[in-house]
């Protein structure tokens, strides 16, 4: 096979897969369609390996393949096309090694599920759209990857389509990340404009030539084209990597299946806007002004989606605020130009971020659905296999030294630490602040959940819908399809940082990927002091980081496990603190307020007047009335009559005589 | 006369023969043998398209080949309207026939007269000389009036078939006052020879101008083009439904091939001259027959004012006078002889027991009858109306392009404008055919050969939108453009 088929069939499988399952979804069956999506995921992980290992051992270098011309328009190229680098084939591996761990896990979770094949068919059909993302080679394929993952997305935070709340949250997440869209859309317009080309390339290599070109889009206000274009380009990676403000579609978006909360919702699609900056790179680099307006969205959401994981109850809620908030760290990372952090912090969340709702999801199961940890506590026993895989997430997303999240969270802390950008000591705070709010909520969820009493009662008598904290089974640890993924994710969880620090962060594996500018190379200013990884962890018990992390450590035990009553005290100490994070810092409120309820009023002015009854009223139905009624009068012309059919001919023919030989 | 003249004039030859020899055979037939006319209709088309291919232009497909001293004329354009004109009369005869048996109707005249109206399709398609065009035009005439009078006992047909023939007869009439009058300016009948002397003369002739009013009228009359199309719904409605599917399918293309000839061929020189009258029947054609066939009930009634509708169109790819234009225009009357067949096919389907299936109503709720015609109806709607990805949107398109690029914005907007008031009688019948209660639940039967034809004819609208390209490139390079 030569190197284009095996890239060809990497995003392929799984869409015939996909096809299969749901098209076919009757012919295969509930087996079937498991088997053919699970196996063409399998060879396409497979693949992305064994692209991986070409790239890393036998010298593949950076490959810009085109596979076929859609179409030229104006002299601009439309195609498909793949570009491997290590960046690329890096992000395909993590891709579909998570995907294929989702896929596994969901035989168990989604096991009485009736839409069982239509869950198979939309996770490897996200597979394939995430994979034709990462592995474009141009904007337009970039764009079509972009929308397709939003588009599974939308449909699986639905899928229970007979849950309000679920078509809600599917609405609300495809609504905001159509405002994310729309800016997107204008970047890659405006790329289009000053470059003419589609072509990543191409248009990289054009990028430093219009350094100094400004528009005005307001009068008088002048903008360098540059920043103009990445700022565009950045809000659509806010829409999808969910970044404040744009962020509130994420938490709803925990309506859809467990599985998908790990593929979709921490691990892959809400990584894309990440991943589409550090792509971007040679861009971004140029503008200073853009890179600081992403270092301090960023900063915000690292800090206070962090501070919202602390007060919610439902264990899947407390997850994705945490998602939200290591999003933040990654999307910091960008913004001060440390964008092989971002990727490494990429690459190790998906793993622990996986881990840890896999975990949720076993817990989900073992409850028959029940999602509030306040009726959970005292797992540890029912579900061991769980409980210590739940740990190896937590210290790895905490930043425990020697795991994953130690390595990339405090390179980027660093990072942020030796940048000079403009704002650069504000972000520094939030993601240091962040430290400690990450291992306050992380304790809590663990202890909540699987130390502690149980505070449920099981009752075999209770029926099929038992109120709240009523169990018709005790619970017990989840079947082999969950707990294999769950050890599988564990492993990496803990070592990959270890591994691969060095290579990604420091001795430059992604610079074929990644254009940093030499005066913005704050990962170069890390790299002097950095040792090993062992050296690392060593020196971490000095570091700010590590100290904070034990203090949300103490505090998480003492307000959770010493004294369970005080969480209780604090919150009535402090009611207005508690009701703003409560309530998400009212940023929904707003939004219902200032957005929906002035689009309605306007929608529905438009609807009423100008729809009905302007255009239906007057122009549709007005200019039907019109053709009617000259139908009906044209009709009475046929009388039947021979001798009006014949005088009409000699009318036409002296008619036509009389205007071109007379005149 | 040479060997070569009778080569060329092969197929016509085979047509006559084989007319004689079903006549001559039918009378000897009993009446349970009487298929056998229609297995050797159906064999005289087949063995028709053998002959009409065998014939070679050495590669260029604008070559023509000349017989009996210019009189006749074959040409890759007029092959393919005959080969087209075989492939449409078999489908009429497939169809016919099923409607002929219920209807007690079955006969050898009908294929024999069939058969001489073919003819004069192919007479007219190669005529190159104005004596070979009125013979071409008479023959077709005679061959329809009697057809439309098909059904002797049915006073309508007979109305029908009155009604044709005066105002027909008129028409020849004008027509070949024309071209008598053309003759006495040019003094000659050969049309190659007209346009030299046209050429010579200059085109400022008071009676060259006009002849040339008087052939467009026959011609207009020919194609039922507004204000000379009285007697297209009241044929339409007379005549039994395999008569309207006959006239309204194969002559069309002869009167392409027929205004093609007498136009470009010989007053290529007067070509503002026609052009403003053929924009003014266009115009009027298109305008008129959409908006009338809005109102109408009966089936067959709307599809006479969409057919008017629809020879707008095809006056509207003649009239700008470019090779471009006359290959949008003679896909555009291809395509259509196929949509019209495919339409009537449909209602013959519909007619249940010799009963004809006149009006709209008889299309309700046919989709939970047989959701499969049902398809096939819709694409030929669809097609009808110029909906994308169906084969007469193309049509459609590439006339609209060709009078765009002659600079006719005006006519392309009203062009687009009627199309789209039009699609509302076409989409109609998809919408009583899927959202309403049907009024019968009796079954759709059929013989296999027709269930065959009909889907086929079906499949066309879709196939041959689809892979529009060759056959759009053959009528393209038939005119060299």
């Amino acid at each position: 096979m030569s190197l284009k088929t095996i890239l060809i069939l990497i995003p392929l499988l799984p869409l015939l897969a996909a096809a299969v399952a749901g098209l076919l979804r009757n012919q295969v069956g509930r087996a079937g369609s498991h088997w053919v999506t699970i196996l063409g995921v399998a060879i396409s992980f497979a693949l992305s390996v064994y692209v991986l290992y070409l790239q890393m051992y036998q010298g593949l270098g950076t490959q810009n393949i085109s596979v076929y011309t859609w179409m030229v328009a104006d002299g601009i190229k439309f195609e498909i096309g793949f570009l491997i680098d290590h960046l690329s084939s890096l992000m395909m591996v993590v891709v579909s090694f998570i995907s294929f761990m989702v896929h596994i896990y969901t035989i168990g979770y989604m096991a009485d599920d009736p839409g069982y094949q239509r869950f198979f068919s939309y996770i490897a059909l996200f597979t394939f759209s995430m994979l034709m993302l990462v592995m474009s080679n141009n904007f337009l394929q970039l764009f079509f990857g972009w929308e397709a993952v939003g588009l599974v997305s939308y449909l699986l935070i639905g899928f229970w389509f007979d849950r309000e709340s679920a078509v809600y949250a599917g609405l609300k997440a495809f609504l905001v990340n159509r405002v994310g869209d729309f800016g997107f859309l204008l970047g890659i317009a405006a790329v289009l404009y000053c470059f003419g080309s589609m072509d990543y390339f191409e248009v990289f290599a054009a990028a430093p030539g219009i350094e100094g070109q400004s528009v005005s889009i307001i009068p008088g206000v002048e903008w360098q084209w540059i920043t103009v274009i990445c700022i565009c380009l950045f809000i659509g990676a806010m829409g999808k990597s969910a970044q404040a403000p744009l962020h509130v579609w994420l938490p709803d978006s925990m309506e859809g299946p467990t599985p998908i909360s790990a593929l979709i919702h921490a691990a892959t699609m809400v990584t894309a806007g990440i991943f589409m900056v550090a792509r971007m790179s040679p861009l971004f680099e140029l503008s200073e002004a853009a890179l600081s307006f992403v270092m301090l969205i960023g900063a915000l959401t690292a800090f206070f989606m962090g501070l919202v994981g602390i007060v919610q109850n439902d264990i899947k809620r407390v997850i994705a605020y945490s998602t939200l908030s290591q999003l933040g760290y990654m999307t910091v990372a960008l913004g001060v130009s440390a964008y092989s952090a971002a990727i490494f912090h990429l690459g190790t969340h998906a793993f622990f971020k996986a881990l840890l709702f896999l975990g949720a999801g076993s817990v989900i199961i073992a409850l028959h659905h029940q999602q509030d940890m306040r009726y959970m506590g005292g797992l540890r026993k029912q579900m061991p296999i769980t409980w210590i895989t739940a740990w190896v997430g937590t210290l790895a997303l905490i930043g425990f030294p020697f795991f994953a999240g130690f390595y990339s969270k405090d390179a980027i802390i660093e990072a942020v630490h030796a940048s000079s950008r403009w704002g650069a000591g504000v972000a520094y705070w939030a993601v240091l602040l962040g430290v400690i709010v990450t291992s306050f909520y992380s304790f809590r969820l663990l202890y909540l959940t699987f130390h502690g009493k149980p505070r449920y009662t099981v009752d075999v008598g209770a029926g099929h819908h038992p109120p709240d904290g009523v169990l018709q089974h005790a619970p017990k640890e989840s079947p082999l399809v969950v707990t294999v993924p769950l050890i599988l994710l564990a492993i990496p969880s803990i070592v990959i940082g270890y591994l691969t620090i060095d290579p990604v962060l420091f001795t430059g594996w992604l610079s074929d990927s990644i254009t940093v500018l030499p005066q913005n190379d704050v990962l170069a200013a890390v790299g002097e002091h950095f040792h090993g990884p062992t050296a690392m962890a060593q020196h971490a018990l000095q570091t700010a980081p590590f100290w904070l992390m034990l203090g949300g450590f103490v505090l998480a035990t003492l307000v959770y496990m010493v004294r369970p009553a005080l969480a209780g005290t604090l919150a009535q100490r402090f009611p207005r603190l508690h009701a703003l994070l409560e309530n998400k810092f009212y940023v929904d409120e707003l939004y219902q307020k200032l957005f929906i309820g002035n689009t309605l009023r306007i929608g529905n002015g438009l609807w009423k007047k100008a729809d009905a009854g302007l255009i239906d009223g007057w122009l549709v139905n007005g200019s039907a009335k019109l053709v009617g009624s000259l139908s009906a009068r044209v009709r009475t012309w046929q009388s039947g009559f021979l001798f009006q059919y014949a005088f009409a001919m000699i009318i036409g023919l002296i008619g036509i005589l009389a205007i071109w030989v007379m005149l | 006369m040479t060997r070569m003249d009778f080569l060329l004039i092969a197929p016509e030859l085979w047509v006559v023969t084989m007319t004689c020899v079903i006549l001559f055979v039918d009378l000897f037939l009993k009446e349970e043998r009487r298929a056998i006319v229609y297995l050797l209709a159906m064999v005289t088309l087949v063995f028709a398209a053998i002959i009409t291919l065998r014939f070679d232009y050495g590669g260029d497909p604008t070559a023509s080949a000349f017989a009996f001293n210019g009189s006749f004329v074959r040409d890759q354009m007029g092959d393919m309207l005959k080969l087209f004109s075989y492939f449409v009369l078999a489908m009429v005869f497939i169809y016919a026939k099923f409607f002929l048996r219920q209807s007690r109707m079955f006969r050898a005249d009908f294929y024999t007269l069939s058969l001489e109206a073919l003819l004069g399709i192919m007479l007219l398609i190669s005529a190159n000389n104005l004596v070979m065009v009125y013979l071409g035009l008479e023959l077709l005439a005679l061959a329809s009036y009697t057809l439309v009078a098909y059904d002797r006992d049915s006073a309508k047909g007979s109305e029908a078939a009155m009604k044709y023939f005066v105002l027909g007869s008129m028409a020849s009439g004008i027509l070949l006052y024309g071209m008598s009058m053309i003759y006495g300016a040019t003094g000659t009948l050969d049309l190659v020879a007209i346009s030299e002397a046209v050429r010579v003369s200059g085109s400022d002739d008071i009676m060259l101008v006009f002849g040339l009013v008087f052939l467009v009228v026959g011609l207009a009359f020919k194609f039922g083009a507004v204000p000379f199309h009285m007697w297209v719904p009241d044929v339409y409605e007379g005549a039994p439904v395999s008569t309207t599917l006959f006239i309204s399918s194969v002559p069309k293309m002869a009167a392409f091939a027929m205004a093609f000839r007498l136009l470009q061929t010989g007053l290529g020189d007067l070509q503002s001259d026609w052009m403003q009258m053929l924009s003014l029947l266009a115009v009027l054609s298109i305008v008129f027959g959409n908006l009338a066939a809005i109102a109408q009930t009966n089936i067959k009634r709307m599809l006479a004012y969409s057919t008017i509708g629809h020879m707008g169109f095809v006056l509207m790819g003649l009239l700008p006078g470019t090779a471009e234009s006359y290959g949008a225009g003679m896909f555009y009357v291809i395509v259509y002889a196929l949509m019209s067949a495919a339409a009537f096919g449909m209602v013959i389907m519909l007619s249940a027991r010799g009963v004809e299936a006149e009006n709209l109503d008889d299309f309700k709720g046919l989709n939970r009858r047989n959701s499969w015609y049902a398809a096939i109806m819709a694409m030929v709607m669809f097609s009808m109306a110029g909906v994308p990805v169906f084969v007469g949107f193309f049509a459609k398109w590439l006339v609209i392009q060709a009078a765009l690029n002659a600079g006719l914005v005006w006519l392309a907007i009203i062009a687009v404008v009627f199309s789209v008031i039009g699609a509302f009688y076409y989409i109609r019948v998809v919408k009583l055919m899927y959202f309403d209660e049907p009024i019968t639940e009796a079954p759709i039967d059929a013989p296999v050969d027709f269930r065959a034809a009909i889907s086929l004819n079906g499949v066309i609208m879709l196939g041959l939108g689809i892979f529009s390209g060759s056959l759009i490139q053959i009528c393209m390079s038939s005119f060299g453009a």
